[in-house]
């Protein structure tokens, strides 16, 4: 029997699922495999301190500073470790500057290729197949689905992120913002807009 | 391979739906799926190429239906029996009943932020020079492969100019069969919507390609 009386008194809120993780979890354990303090950092790590505030940072610089703006453009990797942000998933990054004529998105058609440094875990519709299948063949459609209108003149140009080269979106910056600080800025920034499927500004 | 993971351009899966506010994870056990798979990678006996591969052979009325970490912990699954790490009856009890495989390394806490920091770059050098170069013009051929690969299949036959060249990388066609990273060089290409997708737009979209999957037009 995989669970005795007692464990399914304790164990009846849980979904299948769930009961095959936790039985996962303990075996895995058992075996040495696994050090229980180590899940505990790497959960935490991606769920209070990798995040789309990395991200944010990064484009409130680039709003600010022309110089540290031309180095991503440049050399993106070394511009975003600049800041602190590196590692797992963010190897190799890209920096795209959205403009009046050019709107970027980004979109992995083939898994859900995203960078982790700058954005922390990828949402789950980024990581479903509605967004994976139509990001490509109907991106204005997609964007309306954010509530995103963008002008006929704009160019949408998307970015099917297939091998292991990761895009960063840089939002344009919103209007009536010259008197705000760099922090302020990062606070109007986002996640959806470094993905290219909103605008920068608050979310409402 | 024609996978299930191939689905750029497909239609049928209804809107996409944000979710305002999304909380990192929505049940526990995704949490502990996200450690252990980590955790699990940290044992060296695998590599990324192999975890997507193992992803896209799921048939597709799992890979299209199943949530994302339900699928991953089940790849993470199939790559440790494969590797008799654990036995499904080992799972099903979760207790060990066989004794553990040695594995190249097991991922202290303290070990936990120099790993995610250092990542795992893929740039190698390649046996030969780039055959293409920003500005040419290149066709994407018409691949059916039957083993991993990353062309879309909605860009065989296109024609593209390469934007970008970032140097050689490993060959995930290679390196997700355990035939060695093989290194090929990668080039961004851009695409014109309307060619691709019949778009009725100025519109472009951009991939990242492999040398061997493009040839001169």
């Amino acid at each position: 029997m995989p669970h005795d009386g007692h464990d399914h008194d304790d164990h009846s809120e849980l979904s299948p699922i769930a009961l095959r993780v936790r039985a996962l979890e303990s075996l895995l354990v058992e075996k040495g495999y696994v050090d229980p303090a180590a899940l505990d950092v790497l959960i935490d790590t991606y769920e209070t301190k990798i995040g789309p505030r990395n991200g944010a940072k990064v484009v409130a610089r680039a709003w600010t500073d022309p110089a540290y703006a031309k180095w991503l453009k440049e050399d993106a990797t070394a511009a975003i470790e600049s800041l602190g942000y590196t590692g797992r998933q963010g190897e190799h990054m890209v920096a795209l500057f959205n403009t009046p004529e050019i709107h970027n998105m980004v979109v992995c058609t083939l898994c859900s290729c995203y960078p982790w440094p700058v954005l922390g875990l990828p949402p789950v519709w980024y990581k479903s197949p509605p967004y994976r299948s139509r990001a490509v063949i109907d991106p204005r459609g997609v964007l309306a689905e954010f509530g995103v209108t963008l002008p006929e003149t704009t160019k949408v140009s998307v970015w099917d992120s297939t091998a292991e080269i990761r895009y960063l979106v840089i939002p344009m910056r919103p209007a009536n913002t010259e008197g705000l600080s760099e922090d302020e800025l990062a606070g109007l920034v986002n996640r959806d807009s470094m993905i290219g499927t909103r605008l920068a500004g608050k979310v409402a | 391979m024609n996978g299930p993971q191939d689905m750029g351009g497909m239609m049928g899966f209804g809107p996409v739906k944000p979710e305002i506010n999304e909380p990192v994870f929505h049940e526990d056990w995704e949490r502990r799926v996200l450690g252990l798979t980590l955790a699990m990678d940290a044992c060296g006996l695998w590599n990324i190429d192999i975890l997507r591969h193992t992803r896209e052979c799921f048939p597709a009325e799992i890979y299209w239906s199943v949530p994302y970490y339900d699928l991953r912990i089940e790849a993470h699954i199939k790559v440790m029996l494969a590797r008799g790490l654990v036995t499904e009856a080992e799972i099903l009890a979760g207790h060990m009943q066989v004794p553990p495989k040695p594995v190249k390394a097991v991922l202290k806490p303290e070990k936990v932020g120099p790993l995610l920091a250092k990542g795992s770059a893929y740039i190698r050098t390649a046996a030969s020079l780039p055959l293409f170069k920003a500005g040419d013009s290149v066709r994407v051929r018409n691949l059916h492969t039957q083993g991993h690969i990353r062309l879309p299949g909605y860009l065989r036959g296109k024609t593209g100019e390469v934007v970008r060249y970032h140097k050689a990388h490993v060959f995930p066609d290679s390196n997700a069969h355990g035939a060695g990273e093989n290194p090929q060089h990668l080039y961004t290409l851009r695409f014109k919507a309307r060619e691709v997708f019949d778009a009725d737009s100025d519109d472009d979209l951009q991939a990242d390609l492999f040398e061997p999957y493009l040839e001169a037009p």
